[in-house]
């Protein structure tokens, strides 16, 4: 470790070789912005909220962990990484992937899965090509800083509603695992639009209604990965949730989770408004761009509205299964406390 | 499984290979914001920056064929911007009919289409000649020297040196799945959700292991002198020769930009 120079690079050379065609062999969900689709603006932009998001991040570590952290997070993204190449077929060729936000937020706690994604990113960004170099920051936004806060909030909230049993965690690992996945989905399709690449009428629902498919398969493999952790070492999970507890970050990541599902189908079906906000922050280099031109007539007709219905009912979705596990953990509470009586 | 010939780097002694991190580094990045801030259809910048990533491939004795077959990693997500192709208001450049259906593609929307696309690959190659040409560890030096802070350089160094353990884990674990569980050609063995929680299981395996090993990992660097202090070899800083390169580089891009604008 401290002969990083000695004897870094035949190390870190292997590794790269071992890693080269896995990667690249393995799709992640189809969330990373390449450059070139976002416009400059928008993209400096993102850098800056990305940079203080995880400089937070890094100064929460820094506090609340001990000289472990390194090799505990150097590893734990590695395994994320290495995660994100497990997969299981669905139907035809389409199959299940992890993208691991929520599961590493529910492991390392928020502070540190936003450390660990940013890693994670970062490194398909800068080793493999997936994601550019310049739309890192908004990859590190939707995906790090994001992601693992709207997974953080929902986790809490859930975990509190439907208990503290592993069926409790099971639930609130699968909620989370959807709702972070269609959040950053839903925020990387508004900067597309933000950018004049895709009009948000088209890119929003689209993003929105394939996420919303590939979030159940996140879903599922968080919380089914949860629940392994919890039968075998439970005091991993007691670890992360006593680090853990930010009321903040809770509240921030409802309110965004809340505030892009609303103002995602708001502005697909009045692009009018994004066009006005592009042009509110085209002064942003964007200036220097051609101007905006967001589109205002549908092309597709009917796609719009039947597609953000899809948005609407993922919105509607996420209150049934929170009020089913609400019902089903207080079920489940009173027939405890009857046992215990 | 998955084993691939190719290596993100490749060993060489060339004036590319030979340039400081640092230098690449930022020159890279300068490269990537000015392929951005240069405008839709200003096609003879475009030229003139191919010709710069394709030059310095040529002279990192890359071969054209690796970094042209690795940029096309990112063409996929075109797909994000073809509908400016129909969207964009102005005259018809060319229509299409399918079907029922006739679909007219105007000028501007081609125009934009083609420079987002043609701009992504740009980027995408230099990015690929960065990684190419610079080992990592000296990445990670260029990284601390752009004020990277250094818990998250020392994060990514530890996770560089276990990716490939943790991948051979991961790769282990698919082997044992399929040798033991059915599998129907493109469907995979048992009900769907089985599948999906079998797969949940593994993930959970690879994450407890994960922390298991970050475990013995911390022992190993206790027990050879760790203090929560990361050292390495101190770095000369860059010479004069590489500040001169850096400074004629970004004057380079920054004349291809103003040439952008003047024909944009």
């Amino acid at each position: 470790m401290f002969a990083l120079d000695r004897m870094g690079n035949e190390a870190m050379g292997w590794a790269t070789r071992q890693v080269g065609g896995a990667a690249v062999a393995s799709g992640p969900p189809a969330m990373h912005i390449p450059d070139g689709f976002l416009s400059t603006g928008v993209s400096l932009v993102l850098w800056a909220v990305a940079v203080l998001a995880i400089g937070v991040a890094l100064a929460q570590v820094n506090r609340e962990l001990d000289e472990r952290k390194v090799p505990l997070m150097g590893v734990m993204a590695a395994a994320i990484f290495a995660g994100q190449m497990l997969n299981f077929s669905v139907t035809g060729g389409t199959s299940g992937h992890l993208l691991g936000s929520a599961i590493a937020t529910a492991l390392l706690g928020p502070w540190g899965a936003i450390v660990v994604m940013t890693c994670v990113v970062g490194t398909q960004a800068i080793l493999f090509q997936d994601g550019g170099l310049l739309a890192l920051g908004a990859n590190l936004v939707n995906m790090a800083v994001i992601g693992v806060a709207v997974a953080y909030a929902v986790f809490v909230v859930s975990r509190r509603l439907a208990g503290r049993g592993r069926f409790g965690l099971m639930l609130s690992g699968l909620v989370a695992g959807w709702t972070s996945i269609l959040v950053s989905a839903l925020a990387c399709a508004l900067q597309l639009a933000l950018s004049g690449t895709s009009p948000a009428n088209l890119a929003i629902p689209a993003m929105g209604g394939i996420h919303a498919l590939i979030g159940i398969g996140e879903g599922i493999i968080t919380a089914a990965a949860l629940g392994l952790v919890y039968t075998a070492r439970r005091d991993v999970l007691e670890r992360a949730e006593d680090t853990a507890s930010v009321r903040g970050l809770v509240v921030g990541g409802l309110a965004l989770a809340v505030l892009l599902a609303v103002l995602s189908p708001l502005a697909s079906t009045h692009p009018d408004g994004l066009e006005w906000v592009a042009e509110e922050q085209g002064f942003l280099g964007a200036a220097l761009d051609a101007p905006f031109r967001l589109i205002t007539d549908y092309v597709f007709p009917g796609i719009a509205d039947e597609k953000t219905a899809t948005v609407v009912a993922g919105i509607v979705g996420i209150a049934v299964v929170m009020l089913a596990g609400w019902l089903a953990g207080g079920a489940r509470r009173r027939r405890e406390s009857g046992r215990s009586a | 499984m998955h084993s691939s010939p190719f290596d993100l780097y490749h060993t060489g002694i060339s004036p590319v290979h030979g340039l400081d991190a640092r230098v690449k580094l930022v020159l890279a990045l300068a490269f990537v914001l000015c392929v951005s801030l240069t405008p839709v259809g200003a096609w003879p910048v475009y030229l003139l920056l191919l010709a710069v990533t394709l030059s310095a491939a040529e002279l990192a004795e890359l071969g054209l064929g690796l970094v042209l077959r690795r940029s096309l990693l990112a063409l996929p997500f075109a797909l994000a911007a073809l509908p400016l192709l129909v969207t964009l208001p102005g005259p018809t450049f060319a229509s299409l009919r399918i079907g029922r259906f006739l679909i007219s593609i105007s000028g501007p929307g081609m125009e934009r289409f083609v420079s987002i696309v043609f701009r992504s690959w740009l980027s995408v190659q230099m990015a690929i000649l960065l990684t190419a040409t610079t080992p990592l560890p000296d990445l990670l030096v260029a990284f601390g020297a752009l004020r990277l802070p250094r818990l998250l350089v020392a994060i990514l160094a530890l996770m560089w040196r276990y990716l490939a353990v943790l991948i051979d884990e991961a790769l282990r674990m698919m082997r044992a799945r399929d040798a033991r569980s059915g599998c129907v050609e493109g469907r995979g063995g048992g009900s769907l959700r089985w599948r999906a929680s079998v797969t949940g299981a593994m993930a959970g395996s690879l994450f407890l292991r994960g922390f298991e090993r970050s475990e013995r990992i911390h022992s190993a660097m206790l027990s050879r002198g760790y203090d929560g202090t990361i050292r390495s070899l101190s770095r000369q800083p860059p010479d004069s020769r590489s500040w001169r390169l850096m400074v004629l580089g970004l004057a380079v891009l920054a004349g291809l930009l103003l040439l952008g604008y003047r024909l944009g």
